[in-house]
This record gives structure tokens, C-alpha cells and sequence, in this order.
């Protein structure tokens, strides 16, 4: 137990300020690695200062056409789901965009003249903070892709990390593909949401998503006080956990777009959050 | 020249639709014989992704001159086109055929670059 | 008829409460379509009746029959997405994580998996609470919006539009600048850009800029929460300026438009006093007039 995925229905609920926050505060007392995995528009780094120990770049497998072997039988084409390949007179053209990786028109080839070559999709790096590490993962600008980067970002920090007490990922907004890679697997996703019509709507479909893929999880509102008790009531009548109630606080507000930490300065905050580090704790000594 | 349009119907009465990708019809005039034929594109509703360059690819199979359409194609699909080296002109949305072929021969519609 | 499309580079721009504000302000002369099928709040301003829902289909999954499995682990082979694990004598695949490229199917050698058309979501066809009708749609888990979708909901929206006699369709676009956007921009006569004063913002909208200008679309800009960086505003208007695309609005940030979200109202329709209210105004008043030309 240690993999914990900080999730929302969509953006901006506090999915970040609640990673970020939380990272730093398990990190007093324990080995912790916070991981951005929103590669289209990582953040989190804004609120993270360390020193950047690593950078790699990061590849996807995309088919290369080899002219002198193809005979043009047009089978690529044709076992291809995603239309990211197509015939065109003497010439076979590739979509990388619209490619997914599957090798299917590599490996079925029957002259091999599509080998899968590594083609550059972003980048990931490290940075080393004294009691945190943090892991930042980013899209190349014009990639669609995100699936590939994050299960890749995950393979690597749970291969690198593995003694570590706690990895917290922080994942992309909403509820389709690429989220559904980051939740995989996590021994907890607490998903973050506001009290408000808005919140709760996000909020009943992240649940969707997250009942049917089985793991734990509990919620955690953020600007608790600036809307109305239905999200409370929600959770209360779907018997889900509400973890913390960060309150609604303009000086929140500002440390965030100052990028800097809420609980050092705010003890409400700072409460409310020890609240989600127990449970954790609590979850991960009954897990042994 | 072989002029292709990109149609909601078969016939010289037809709009041009706007769409390259997901167009219903490839209207292809042949200007030696006047003759008028058509592909029915149609079947590219059930393509998630990736319309443009299989509406592309039947164009590049016609081999025209010239492709009139309202809009223009979309990054994919302009890729497939270049091989097809033809002049792509667009400004011919909510036209009929007629009208837009018309324009074409006037000047008045906009070269796709 | 004439067909406006709102889009903005990413998401979280305020996009969705400008479009639908504008739709309230357009009621009796459109209807609505929301392309933008990832983001919720349109629905929630609306309050659309779902009168009619239909099933949509996009892409395949495929599944495995433990009858004909005999075991021999070769799908799981060339899996490259970790759907297809063992279970007990046979195979199994995850649902959500298969993501339809059929490969598995073709090397089956009993034939054991097949691929089913995937349901995607559904596609609703309502009338909103303003009067109007809106064609939306919801993404089932796991599932992407592309742009078949979206061309399918512009569709719908088109022929309704013709039916009711309506002149115009109003479009809440997808974000990015890939299928869905190229989809959802297909057959425009205006592009509204929403945009917002940061770095991303205007970097968004470079992208988006280039799209609009193959397509040859007029279009016309609304900058929103400026005054949270006068001096990207700045940039922006200059941008603009450059690319000859009208500015619309500079809307500063208002708490008003969150107080009215909690209301449930569009911040046009909303009683405190707002500078964003009038700006929308004019702002589509201008819209109106672009469109008439």
C-alpha cells in the first residue's frame, strides 16, 4: 500500500493544491514521491522548488515505412483500427497522431517493412527537494496521446521507488482515458471536488468511473463554505468517506497563485489535511 | 480538367458541403467529356477518427485537377492531398455545384495554401 | 443559415458560461449544440429535458469466449495495452482498458475473440429551460469524445435547426486543436476564441488561430478574467490585431459569475450588477451584425 491518486470529475476543484499539499506534509515524517502525471498541462511543479536531478526524454512506438521491402499488399492498412495508416498509390502514409501503439501492422506484415521505431513524445524529469522527490512528466506540444506517457511515468516510478513509503500521483483532469491509466491500480484515489452544483455533478461521474474500476476511495471537498451541503449529503447517502473539508479561504487562494504552500501558513487548512494523512496511515497499517 | 467538389447530393442543384472530411458526397466534373459522376462518401459517419485522410484517399483515387470545397481539409487530410498535386480552392460553402464551379471559372473563390 | 462556433485552446477559459449565456440571449432565433461533451456545466445552466436519447457508437472492444479459449495465451502476447489476463484455464479482457485495435482478434488461433461495436455514450436531443433546443451528449467511462461525435451532434443540431426554421446554430466547440476541433469548426461562418491572460492562454491560441486561417473563417476574440495580467492582455490584443480578428470583449474577473453558477444561472440572466453582463450584450449584438453582413 502506497500508491495514492489525487483525481477529479474535472479541473480546477484543487486536485493540485491538495497533492502538492499533502506531499509535503507525509514528507515531514516519511519517504514520499509526488508524481504529476496531467502531462498535457503539468502544474505542480509551480508549487515544488527543488533541484531538477534528472531529465529524460521520453519515447512512443510508432511504425517507420520501409519502401525498398514493401510489396504494397495494403494489409497495414487494413489491420489497422485506427485508420493511422493508408495506402496511397506507390506509398504508404502513417498518422502518428492517430497511431496507438498496438503493433499490429508491424508484427503482421509479411515482409517486415514496418518496424516500430521510438519517436520522441515528451519528457520526464526529477527534482529532489530535501525531505520530497518529485516527478514531472510532460507532453511534446502537438502530441494527443497521453496514455502512453503516464503508463510509462508510472512503470517508471513504481520500478525506481518501490521503497518508498508513499507515491502520490496527481492525475489529470476528468474521467476518460488517460485518468482511467493514472487510477490504475492505486491502493486509494481520493477524488477533490467543490460544494457546489457543479462540484457534485463532476463529482458523481469521477465515482462512476472509479466504481467500476474497483479501487478504494474517498473524497475530499475543497472551498468547503462556499456553496451548500449537497455534496456532503451525496456521499453521506452513497456511503463514501469524506476524508477532509479543506475550507474556503481567500488567503488559499492567494498562496496558491503565489505558489506557495497552504497548510505551513493556514491551520485550519492544516487540520483538515492531517485528516487525510491519518486515514491514509491508518488504511496503510491495516493493509500489512 | 477533372474538378471535384465536396457535395451534400449528386447534381449540378446540390450544396457544396462545407466539410472535406466527413463530406456526404465527392462530386467529380470532367470538363473534356462534361460528364458528371459521383462517390458516395457516407459510410465515413461511422469513422471516429481519422475521416480525413480516408475521405482523401478516395479523392486521390479520382485523380482530379482541381477540388472546390468550403472550408479547406483539415491537417491529416491537406497531407494526403499534397500527394495528389492538385489545386485545392475553397470559399464554395452554401453554393450549389452550378454556382460554385461558376465561381471557380470566375476567380472568385480562394486558393488553399 | 449561419453557424457560430465558441472554442478556446484548452479548457477552463469560461468558454462554457460564455457560450451558454449566448444562447440564452439567442434563444428564439437557434439551437444549441454542445460539442464540448467533456465538460458538464452547459447541461447545468440549461437544464436540458433529454426528450430524446439514442445510444452512440464509436470504436470496438473486444471480447473473448471462455468456450472457445483453449488458453494458449497468444492474445495476451501481443496485448500492448495490459487488457488480457489470465483467468483460471482462460483469458480475460479488461474492458476499460482494451482499447479496440483488434489485434488480438487476428491472432486467435480458435477464433475465440471477437470485436463488438463499443457504446460510447449517448446523444440527447432537448429543450432547454430558455426554450430552445439543444443537441448534447455524454461520454460513457473510459471513452474519448472525437469527432464523429461531434459532427453527429452538429448534424442533429443542423436538421433541427432547418425544421424549426431557426437561423442559426450555436456551438460550444471542443477544446485542442485536434479531430473534435477541426470537426467542430467544419462548416462555421464565425469562430468565437475565448481566451484568458496567461501563458498557455495565448500560446492556445496561436495554434487555434492557424487552424481558423486556412479555413478562412471570420472570427473574433473575447478575453476573459484580463485584469488578472493587464500586461498578457496586452500581448493578446496586440496578437489579434496583427491576425486581423475582431476583439469582442476584455472581461474582467468577476465573483459575480461564480455566485451566479451556484444560482444556476447564466451571469446575463443573473440580478446583481455585473460589467460582464453588458459586455456579453454587445458582444453578441456585434455578432448578430458580423452575421447579417
Amino acid at each position: 500500500m502506497g500508491d495514492i491518486v489525487i483525481a477529479s470529475g474535472k479541473g480546477g476543484t484543487g486536485k493540485t493544491t491538495l497533492s502538492t499539499n499533502l506531499a509535503a506534509l507525509l514528507a515531514e515524517t516519511e519517504s514520499v514521491v509526488l508524481v504529476d502525471l496531467d502531462v498535457e498541462e503539468p502544474n505542480s511543479g509551480l508549487f515544488i522548488r527543488g533541484t531538477e536531478t534528472s531529465r529524460e526524454i521520453k519515447y512512443k512506438q510508432i511504425p517507420q515505412w520501409d519502401s525498398s521491402a514493401c510489396t504494397l499488399c495494403g494489409l497495414c492498412q487494413r489491420v489497422c483500427n485506427f485508420h493511422a495508416l493508408i495506402k496511397l498509390g506507390k506509398e504508404i502514409m502513417i498518422f502518428p497522431q492517430l497511431c496507438h501503439g498496438c503493433y499490429a501492422c508491424s508484427d503482421l506484415c509479411p515482409v517486415e517493412a514496418l518496424p516500430m521505431v521510438p519517436v520522441r513524445m515528451g519528457e520526464t524529469r526529477r527534482f529532489d527537494l530535501d525531505k520530497l522527490v518529485f516527478i514531472e512528466s510532460r507532453l511534446d506540444i502537438g502530441e494527443e496521446q497521453a496514455v502512453p506517457l503516464i503508463a510509462q511515468t508510472k512503470g517508471y516510478v513504481k520500478d525506481t521507488f518501490a521503497s518508498y513509503k508513499y507515491r502520490i500521483y496527481d492525475a489529470p483532469p476528468g474521467t476518460s482515458c488517460p485518468v482511467i491509466e493514472a487510477a490504475r491500480s492505486a491502493d486509494l484515489v481520493i477524488l477533490v471536488t467543490e460544494p457546489t452544483p457543479f462540484g457534485l455533478n463532476d463529482l458523481k461521474l469521477a465515482v462512476e468511473t472509479i466504481r467500476q474500476m474497483g479501487n478504494p476511495f474517498g473524497v475530499v471537498i475543497n472551498r468547503y463554505g462556499v456553496g451548500n451541503d449537497s455534496v456532503d449529503q451525496y456521499c453521506e447517502t452513497e456511503h463514501i468517506p469524506v476524508l477532509a473539508r479543506l475550507p474556503n479561504d481567500r488567503r488559499a487562494a492567494e498562496l496558491y497563485s503565489r505558489g506557495q504552500r497552504i497548510y505551513t501558513e493556514l491551520p485550519a487548512f492544516r487540520s483538515e489535511l492531517e485528516k487525510v494523512a491519518d486515514y491514509i496511515k491508518k488504511l496503510s497499517e491495516s493493509k500489512r | 480538367m477533372k474538378i471535384a467538389f465536396t457535395t451534400k447530393g449528386i447534381d449540378w442543384d446540390s450544396i457544396i458541403d462545407a466539410r472535406f472530411g466527413r463530406t456526404d458526397f465527392i462530386v467529380l466534373y470532367d470538363e473534356e467529356s462534361e460528364r458528371l459522376t459521383s462517390v458516395d462518401n457516407r459510410d465515413i459517419e461511422g469513422v471516429a477518427h481519422g475521416a480525413g485522410p480516408q475521405t482523401a484517399q478516395k479523392l486521390f483515387d479520382l485523380s482530379p485537377d482541381v477540388l472546390i470545397t468550403g472550408n479547406g481539409p483539415g491537417g491529416n487530410a491537406a497531407e494526403v492531398l499534397q500527394r495528389a498535386h492538385l489545386k485545392i480552392y475553397t470559399g464554395a460553402a452554401n453554393m450549389t455545384v452550378k454556382q460554385a464551379y461558376e465561381a471557380y471559372k470566375k476567380g472568385s473563390l480562394s486558393l488553399f495554401e | 443559415m449561419k453557424e457560430i462556433v465558441v472554442i478556446s485552446g484548452k479548457g477552463g477559459t469560461g468558454k462554457t458560461s460564455i457560450t451558454a449565456s449566448f444562447t440564452v440571449l439567442g434563444a428564439p432565433t437557434l439551437v444549441a449544440a454542445d460539442c464540448d461533451v467533456d465538460a458538464a456545466d452547459m447541461h447545468l445552466l440549461l437544464k436540458p429535458d433529454m426528450a430524446i436519447r439514442e445510444d452512440f457508437y464509436s470504436g470496438e472492444v473486444a471480447v473473448i469466449d471462455p468456450s472457445a479459449c483453449i488458453g494458449c495465451g497468444r492474445c495476451a502476447q501481443v496485448c500492448h495495452f495490459n487488457a488480457i489476463s489470465r483467468r483460471g484455464r482462460t483469458y480475460e479482457i479488461d474492458s476499460l482498458a482494451c482499447e479496440g485495435c483488434g489485434y488480438c482478434s487476428r491472432v486467435c488461433p480458435t477464433r475465440a475473440i471477437s470485436n463488438h461495436p463499443e457504446k460510447a455514450g449517448q446523444l440527447f436531443v432537448s429543450t432547454t429551460r430558455v426554450g430552445c433546443t439543444m443537441v448534447h451528449a455524454k461520454l460513457g467511462i473510459g471513452s474519448d469524445n472525437s469527432g464523429k461525435l461531434v459532427a453527429e451532434v452538429k448534424k442533429r443540431a443542423k436538421a433541427l435547426a432547418e425544421q424549426q426554421g431557426k437561423e442559426l446554430v450555436l456551438v460550444d466547440g471542443s477544446p485542442g486543436i485536434g479531430c473534435p476541433v477541426v470537426s467542430s469548426l467544419s462548416g462555421a461562418s464565425f469562430v468565437v476564441l475565448v481566451t484568458e491572460p496567461t501563458v498557455s492562454g495565448l500560446h492556445d491560441l496561436q495554434r487555434v488561430c492557424e487552424l481558423i486561417e486556412k479555413f478562412k473563417i471570420p472570427s473574433g476574440c473575447i478575453i476573459n478574467k484580463s485584469d488578472i495580467n493587464p500586461e498578457m492582455t496586452e500581448k493578446i490584443v496586440t496578437y489579434l490585431d496583427s491576425q486581423h480578428i475582431t476583439l469582442l470583449a476584455v472581461l474582467p474577473y468577476d465573483e459575480s459569475v461564480s455566485r451566479a453558477m451556484i444560482a444556476e444561472k447564466t451571469i446575463v440572466e443573473y440580478e446583481q450588477e455585473s460589467p460582464i453582463k453588458d459586455q456579453l450584450k454587445n458582444a453578441w449584438h456585434r455578432l448578430g451584425d458580423f452575421l447579417n453582413k
